[in-house]
């Protein structure tokens, strides 16, 4: 058996780590992994999809902006490529918080995934492979490899597999199905079945994308544009180069008549006729269902996106369809500047199995076969940003098991990354999942300003940031100490002059000395200003500014949400043993038996989160962890 | 570990000569120190000592004689500082002193939550695990029974209509944030502000209820006061013949046989110092001003009472001096004999008090007296008819920190603070009512969002 295990690690079969699929979350996994310093082989049914958009063509908004940032802070590669290559960025909620702040890119989907597949070809210690995986190779309980379709077979130390919707994907259109991943690429249907062999739980989701319009066949003169921001905002926190031309969008409605021909044709709708069994989500629902759900709308929006620089396709977002072609054709010729609109390509609806997540570690390493790791859409999410974050997490974690390091996990305080990850393995998943601001608790503390000042550390002792970037970020990291510094201390008297430009500014006067951090505190007042009544020694960037700002605004409700943290990460620190016995915990329900069983929560914190569990539940397991300790002790 | 301050009555609810009101955490001596009045300070107070002295509001009004001990962490049942006030009084008095401490900085303990700190700083030494758990889910599943029973008919469909309304406006703002190019209607300022002022009127009604409530279950003080025979006595026995009873029909009082109840429309008054009451009046002396300024600290109702056949004495106009704030009803006796009582002046000086006129003796005015009571006593907060009131001190506390955040969140929209910021405080006033109901699903939250607005990538 040994001299087996020699004998492959000395084949060029072998590898320290594969990754199988290289979506979103595929190329962060074997980016970082091989980064670090580990031998990655990245293996994908076609080179042509690398980093493919199967959906929407933009990145970010709403949280999931956040999580790129993070993901950036990181040392991941998702914010350098969307920054390359986006051809309208805008900020969103502007007129809001800064803890909501969103930034949006919509990106020429070929040049994204060109870029990305250079970039990881381009990498060291990465090996690029094509090939369709359809066993994993477990020996005592431990992932050693994968088989492929052509017969061969791959070694390694760990697995990640990120095969996003491929898994006995079934695309469906009215009344045809057929086996299929997204856009027509050939489906992994052998692969879950393995997975399921080996003790996996699976279920099966769904999703959907809208048609494909021939951008000159749309009359836009009856839609409303959408412009690109005039200014050149980045997720990156590194400079990164963008000459490409920036496009605008455009807006248009549903109308009572295409509401009366989806209705008309419901019989004829897999999401009515019972042709789907997968689990649809709340968040992405098709356009029939959204009139059936919501009658008295009179319109739903559709806008309409191009999907690169160099194709005349154009996303229509808001129209998810899986209506045979003929009605689809139908209804999109019912929307008001679509009357002569040419479908390129249809919209659908796709299948697919998933591994339920509440079987992984918060390192997304499954409890039941060791160093093998789920990541991206596998795991019942939606969205690349959230396949991206699960990406870099497992392949660090990957990563650090195979070379002895300790895992990497943040948690709900520390990032979006961590609220996706804990709501995964401690929630039961019904629905594919996707990241809401509304899902931080402590969404004020995880903005889209300060995910460097969180995360940089972490990548620059993960090997993922260079000394160089971390030096430009401590040095801004100090300028904001000392700015937010200054403004606690300085003291402005009530001199003339400052009265009246305190008067200029449209706020009251002041009667004695104050700090300018607490004027920065009126609403009215802004950095701006202060920064007119007493510069700082030296150029403040934009960044620097808006974090000071910021910093001292919010400090009220900052130091709110940092008890709540303080009493949360309390719980966290408690402990569960692994040699714990549930069946034997008097006074606990059934119900959360069967739950803390099933789930295997890491520590009180996670426990008490998991649905069914209720307070009374963890004070009875925390008393029955202290009395075995207490016996073990002796 | 380091925990807030908590503090309960250790012992049990009832009847009970003594009650202990149990109390630990970082800040215990600080928190404490200045109810505690005794020869020395609590900080200065040696570890595992039995000190006497009193208990006093912040007014330093002595609410009952005690017995302090403290425990100096760590050498103490929960490793904190914990100090034990041994007070007497029965429940009355315990929960009073409790109400002190809640409003002073410190948090109602929940259910074995001393035991629980106990165990988390490795102190308790368990040799029946199962039966620590059983006796915690057992107060726990009480605490829930008790909870529910005490929240019954309209009050806990109030709350849980708030609790429907708060997460409503929750997601709208939600939606708004989460969905910003979408279709749906942009939740203006205004919207939120007339929503919360809603929901702060509302939150100020439970909790006038809940006053209420709690005077209907563990009754008014009232003294009766007045220079020797100007018919205190008859007063009294008016009420004692009438209704001298314990207050039994009303769910979930306390009996309390120490003191003199008497029933007025439902409303148990608790006389004080009925013995001064008498004896002032059948023996010819002194007022006795101290007494009577004790028995005015201590009520919540006044009854004073003047002679109509008599001129204001030095002694009357001391006496109105120590009225303050309290509820006043000015009782002009023996109205049958003819006027020389100067009641211009005691309009000027009692304006806010209520003036009746009586002849006990006559038997008249005694039913506007028990009017005037009762509207003096009542805000009218709660209709005779409904049953259900909230006398729970966990309720009212949680109702109490609810309108905190609804009050916060007012203010925040006050000072255009953006909507995210104020759904910070809105999330914890969710969080507060559903502890109200024994609930706290986070799920709702999302199931609104996406039950009320159509939305979609």
């Amino acid at each position: 058996m040994i001299d087996q295990v020699i004998t492959r690690k000395n084949g060029l079969n072998y590898f320290d780590l594969i990754v199988v699929g290289a979506g979103h979350a595929g190329v962060e996994a074997a980016l970082a992994a091989a980064r670090i310093g580990v031998q990655t082989l990245l293996l994908t049914i076609t080179l042509d999809t690398i980093a493919f958009m199967p959906c929407n063509p933009s990145i970010g908004g709403p949280a999931k902006g956040n999580v790129v940032r993070e993901i950036d802070a990181l040392g991941g590669e998702m914010g350098k490529n969307i920054d390359k290559t986006s051809i309208q960025v805008r900020m969103l909620n502007t007129g809001k918080g800064p803890a909501v702040h969103a930034l949006r890119a919509q990106a020429d989907k070929f040049l994204y995934q060109q870029t990305m597949k250079e970039t990881v070809e381009r990498q060291e210690n990465l090996t690029l492979k094509q090939a369709l995986v359809e066993e994993i190779i477990v020996e005592d309980g431990k992932v050693v490899g994968v088989t492929t379709s052509t017969g061969s077979k791959y070694f390694c130390e760990a697995l990640v597999i990120t095969t996003g919707t491929y898994l006995k994907g079934k695309i469906i259109i009215g009344e045809l199905a057929y086996e299929g991943g997204p856009n027509n690429q050939i489906a992994a249907s052998k692969l879950s079945d393995s997975l399921k062999e080996h003790g996996l739980k699976l279920a099966r989701f769904k999703t959907g994308t809208p048609p494909r319009l021939h951008h000159d066949s749309i009359d836009y003169s009856m839609m409303e544009i959408q412009s690109a921001s005039e200014e050149s905002i980045n997720f990156s926190f590194d400079e990164v180069k963008n000459d490409l031309e920036q496009v605008p969008c455009w807006l248009t409605y549903t109308n009572p008549n295409t509401h009366q021909l989806i209705t008309d044709n419901l019989d004829r709708a897999p999401m009515f006729t019972g042709m789907i069994e997968g689990t649809g989500t709340r968040y992405c629902p098709a356009i029939e269902v959204k009139i059936i759900r919501f009658r008295d709308k009179d319109r739903h929006q559709i806008f309409i996106e191009p999907e690169g620089l160099h194709t005349k396709e154009m996303y229509l977002q808001g129209f998810n369809t899986s209506m045979p072609e003929d009605v689809q054709l139908a209804m999109v010729r019912s929307v008001v500047g679509l009357e002569r609109a040419e479908i390129m390509r249809s919209g659908y609806a796709i299948e697919y199995d998933v591994v339920l997540p509440y079987q992984l570690k918060a390192t997304l390493e499954t409890r039941m076969i060791d160093n093998l790791f789920t990541a991206g859409q596998i795991n019942g999410t939606s969205g690349y940003e959230e396949a991206a974050a699960q990406g870099l997490i497992a392949g660090i974690n990957a990563a650090h098991k195979i070379i002895g390091r300790e895992p990497f996990v943040l948690d709900r305080a520390d990032a979006y990354i961590g609220v996706l990850i804990d709501d995964l393995v401690t929630k039961e998943l019904h629905e594919p999942y996707r990241l809401l601001t509304s899902l931080a608790e402590y969404r004020l503390l995880l903005r889209h300003d300060n995910a460097d000042l969180r995360l940089r550390e972490y990548g620059y002792r993960l090997g993922l940031i260079s000394e160089e970037q971390y030096n430009r970020f401590t040095v801004k990291k100090s300028a904001i100490e000392s700015e937010v510094k200054r403004l606690k201390e300085t003291q402005l008297k009530p001199t003339s002059d400052i009265l009246d430009r305190l008067k200029q500014f449209g706020t009251t006067a002041i009667d004695n000395a104050v700090t300018l951090a607490t004027l920065l505190k009126r609403p009215e007042l802004s950095y701006a200003e202060i920064e007119k009544l007493s510069p700082a020694d030296e150029d403040l960037s934009t960044d620097v500014k808006e974090q000071v700002s910021i910093q001292i605004k919010y400090a009220g409700y900052i130091e709110k949400q940092l008890g709540q943290v303080e009493k949360m990460k309390k719980l966290e620190s408690k402990q569960i043993p692994k040699w714990i016995d549930y069946q034997v915990i008097n006074g606990i329900s059934i119900e959360a038996k069967e739950k803390l069983i099933e789930f295997m929560p890491e520590n009180i914190g996670q426990a008490s989160r998991i649905s069914g569990i209720t307070p009374a539940d963890v004070s009875i397991l925390l008393i029955h962890i202290e009395h075995r300790n207490r016996g073990r002790g002796n | 570990m380091e925990f807030d301050t908590i503090a309960a009555i250790s012992t049990p609810v009832g009847e009970g000569g003594i009650a202990i009101i149990r109390i630990s955490g970082e800040q215990t001596i600080p928190l404490v120190e200045p109810f505690f009045s005794g020869k020395d300070k609590l900080s200065v107070l040696l570890s595992h000592t039995l000190n006497y002295g009193f208990f006093v509001d912040q007014s330093n009004v002595i609410i009952d004689e005690v017995l302090l001990s403290i425990m100096r962490a760590p050498r103490s049942f929960t490793r904190e500082d914990v100090v034990e006030i041994n007070c007497h009084g029965g429940f009355l008095v315990a929960n009073k002193i409790l109400s002190i401490l809640l409003e002073n900085g410190i948090r109602l303990a929940e259910p074995g939550e001393f035991a629980k700190r106990a165990f988390l700083n490795g102190r308790i030494d368990l040799t029946q695990a199962e039966a620590i758990s059983d006796l915690i889910r057992a107060k726990t599943d009480r605490a829930r029974a008790i909870a529910l029973q005490q929240v019954t008919g309209k009050l806990s469909d109030k709350v849980h209509e708030l609790r429907g309304r708060v997460i409503e406006l929750l997601a709208f703002i939600e939606v708004n944030i989460d969905y910003p190019e979408h279709d749906i209607a942009e939740v203006t300022l205004d919207y939120i502000n007339e929503n919360l002022l809603s929901l702060q009127s509302e939150l100020v009604l439970l909790l006038a209820q809940a006053q209420e409530g709690r005077i209907y279950r563990d009754g008014v003080a009232t003294a009766i006061i007045g220079r020797p025979n100007v018919g205190k006595s008859s007063l009294l026995n008016v009420f004692l013949k009438e209704a001298r009873a314990i207050v039994t029909d009303i769910p979930g009082t306390t009996r309390d046989i120490i003191e003199e109840y008497v029933n007025i429309r439902g409303i148990p008054l608790k006389l004080i110092d009925t013995a001064g009451i008498r004896k002032t009046d059948n023996i010819v002396e002194q007022i006795g001003v101290e007494r009577s300024k004790q028995a005015i600290e201590q009520a919540d109702l006044l009854l004073v009472v003047f002679a109509n056949d008599e001129e204001l004495t030095a002694e009357d106009l001391s006496l109105i001096e120590l009225i303050h704030e309290t509820p006043t009803i000015v009782v002009i006796n023996k109205s049958d004999l003819s006027n020389k009582l100067d009641e211009g002046l005691l309009h000027e000086r009692l304006g806010d008090a209520t003036f009746i006129s009586t002849s006990l003796t006559a038997e008249t005015g005694i039913e506007e007296l028990k009017e005037a009571i009762a509207n003096r006593v009542l805000t009218g907060a709660l209709s005779s008819d409904e049953n259900s009131y909230l006398s729970n001190p966990r309720h009212i506390d949680l109702l109490r920190n609810t309108l905190v955040s609804i009050e916060t969140a007012l203010l925040a929209v006050k000072n255009k603070e953006p909507i995210d910021i104020i759904a910070i405080d809105l999330n914890q006033a969710y969080h507060f009512l559903s502890e109200v109901i024994g609930e706290a699903v986070a799920d709702d939250l999302l199931n609104m969002i996406f039950a009320n607005f159509c939305l979609g990538k």
